[in-house]
């Protein structure tokens, strides 16, 4: 048994269970009495497998990045997420859920997004199935992420406001399980990343883990080994890092990295780099680390990108963290901009905000001429050009200084 | 014998509870509230101890909470709030809150809390029964505590009876299978579930919660469990009227 899967209680160590009212335990039950054998079916792999192929465009490049190689001196790769359908990782766990929930009867999806990724990769897969779709994202994110709320109203979902707290990530995940107390029969329950209580952060892990399976093949077909030296990933709830890491965790040889975001530093009381700020605590169902005061209450959690505008990340990443199997490294806000304008110029390729952490560290480590270092590039940037055209116009506004 | 089960003994029919969000409207409205309540003639009070992030609370008990914190209040003012009326109030007090913030402040820490001002019930919505099984049934006890579990119409039988054989005070029997403070009335479908709650011949009292707003919804659902908790409707009353006549809001449900 890996160190590092969750065990027949739904830990990994000491981190993950399911603290939830008894309003939802029979959905939770349900859920895990029935997800692995569903997931192991013939039927679902056949059927999951198939729409990642021909309707998400899997297997997705991993990339030799020379320019990116060159510069920082090492192989580094980029595992190009971002090709997806949809702009992210987000839709193998959506794709993978969609078809749990149909063998499970539900009839009505609800799911909750940050920066609307998640929502959008909901709202596709319900559109393809011809189910209900309500995604509750917060007031101020649903400001934010104008683009992506309309995707949505066009694939057909409802948009519901969260309008408590501070209104973005944390407000519409505690809304959209509101909903689903007032709707225990009919409803499941989307989650978005490998967060929640269990199973989910094993069951969306398992959904992601479709990205270090290919890396392994495919390092394999380039290289004549399936194992890299280093993998780097951002982490907000953590389900592209799950992913990444997946196959890779009881090979102790392949150096794990999360990048967290710092926002505008560790210090600066506008942070969410959870790891280095917070503590033991339950969130969302969910035993892990999070960012609290001294009587248990949530913080409010920064950081640019809102993928990872989280004040949680999921029992897996804690667990990996405190086993000192994974190293937690972040990136300011700045810092991802600037790896965001590097890949651009030196690659050609616009990476999410998200994804640009995960860039952000390069120069921050002590790499290796012979290194192989696998980047997982979760998505891609056309829903940050907002963010880059700021930015874009603060540089030129420096160049003619 | 806990003071809960003295009452329970005494009175085991129309039990009436009632929920308040600890420093709301206003952060030292606690003793007013707690002592207008006891001398309206209300059996015991819940305490709300206010969270961020109340998972299985309504919107109107979130509000308030989060007023309440941004008034200033924590698990500290709240106890010594408490300590400061305990000699004056004789109404016996269970704390709500949820399970992050028992272990954020150190449960044994918060055990020793709890007794010292006379709490002796606690509602801890998302503790798993198991946690409570394997670790704090035995640190709750020593401190004199029991913890209160939730029913709702989607609890299995079998489980019902687990959480009753694990019961020292009351099962929380959730009306309605939304959250609390949503709907109006008492449905057929809710009287069903009370009756077939009601055939299990569970040795704890049931209190009704969740949607409980009016004399009607409470005299109906005293009519099949042994008492009701008024959340949400109390909530709303001291957010509009404020805390100084209480007795009209609780005169209005329980006559």
């Amino acid at each position: 048994m890996s160190k590092f899967q969750v065990d027949e209680h739904g830990y990994y160590g000491q981190f993950g269970g399911a603290y939830i009212p008894e309003l939802l335990y029979p959905n939770v039950k349900e859920l895990e009495d029935n997800y692995l054998e569903i997931i192991n079916s013939e039927a679902f792999q056949k059927e999951y497998l198939y729409l990642l192929k021909q309707y998400v465009g899997r297997p997705t490049p991993l990339y030799l990045a020379p320019n990116l190689s060159k510069k920082y001196g090492a192989h580094i790769y980029l595992k190009r997420e971002d090709l997806n359908h949809t702009g992210a990782h987000k839709v193998n766990n959506t794709i993978g859920q969609i078809l749990i929930a149909k063998h499970l009867g539900k009839k009505r999806i609800i799911a909750e997004t940050g920066a609307g990724q998640h929502g959008v990769a909901t709202a596709t897969v319900c559109a393809l199935m011809n189910l209900e779709c309500i995604v509750f994202m917060g007031e101020v994110d649903i400001k934010r992420q104008a683009p992506n709320v309309a995707r949505m109203k066009m694939l057909g979902a409802t948009v519901v406001a969260a309008t408590s707290g501070s209104k973005t990530l944390k407000d519409a995940t505690n809304e959209a399980i509101r909903d689903w107390i007032q709707h225990p029969e009919e409803t499941y329950y989307l989650i978005g990343s490998v967060v929640g209580p269990h199973p989910y952060p094993d069951m969306v892990a398992r959904l992601q883990a479709i990205i270090s399976e290919e890396i392994k093949w495919q390092l394999k077909e380039q290289t004549g080994k399936e194992n890299p030296d280093t993998i780097i990933a951002c982490v907000g709830g953590g389900s592209n890092a799950a992913g990444a890491f997946y196959h890779y965790m009881d090979d102790e040889e392949v150096a794990l990295v999360a990048v967290e975001a710092a926002g505008l530093g560790i210090n600066s009381g506008e942070s969410a780099a959870t790891s280095q700020l917070g503590q033991v605590g339950v969130i969302h169902g969910s035993k892990t680390i999070l960012m609290q005061d001294e009587y248990g209450q949530i913080t409010e959690p920064y950081s640019i990108s809102a993928g990872l505008d989280y004040p949680g990340v999921g029992p897996l990443h804690a667990h990996l963290f405190e086993s000192g199997r994974g190293t937690f490294m972040n990136a300011t806000d700045q810092e991802a901009l600037d790896a965001a304008f590097e890949l651009t110029e030196l690659e050609g390729i616009i990476p999410a905000l998200e994804s640009s952490h995960a860039l952000a560290v390069l120069g921050k480590m002590d790499l290796k001429k012979d290194q192989v270092v696998v980047i997982n590039l979760s998505g891609r940037g056309d829903k940050d050009l907002e963010t880059y055209i700021d930015e874009l116009e603060k540089r030129e506004a420096r160049k003619h200084e | 014998m806990s003071k809960i089960n003295q009452l329970f003994k005494e009175k085991p029919n129309r039990l009436c509870s009632v929920y308040f969000t600890s420093g709301y409207p206003n952060l030292n409205d606690t003793a007013t509230v707690i002592k207008g309540l006891e001398a309206a003639g209300v059996d015991f009070l819940e305490v709300g101890l206010p969270y961020s992030d109340p998972m299985a609370d309504g919107p109107t008990i979130q509000e308030s909470s989060s007023i309440a914190l941004k008034n200033g209040i924590n698990l500290d003012l709240i106890f010594n709030q408490l300590d400061e009326i305990k000699d004056e109030i004789n109404i016996p007090l269970v704390a709500m809150g949820y399970f992050n913030q028992v272990v954020r402040y150190g449960a044994e820490r918060f055990c020793k809390k709890c007794q010292s001002v006379g709490i002796e019930t606690l509602v801890l919505p998302d503790m798993p029964m198991i946690e409570y099984e394997n670790t704090y049934k035995a640190m709750f006890a020593e401190y004199g505590l029991s913890n209160v579990f939730l029913i709702t119409p989607q609890t299995s039988e079998e489980r019902i009876k687990k959480i009753d054989e694990m019961t020292d005070a009351f099962i929380y029997v959730v009306a309605s299978s939304s959250i609390t403070g949503a709907k109006g009335t008492i449905s057929d479908k809710q009287i069903a579930y009370f009756n077939r709650i009601k055939s299990y011949n569970l040795k704890s009292t049931l209190i009704a919660g969740f949607g409980i707003s009016s004399k009607d919804t409470f005299d109906t659902v005293c009519n099949h469990v042994n008492g009701a908790i008024i959340g949400s409707a109390f909530v709303k009353y001291v957010g509009t009227n404020g805390v100084d006549h209480i007795d009209a809001f609780v005169k209005d449900i329980i006559g």
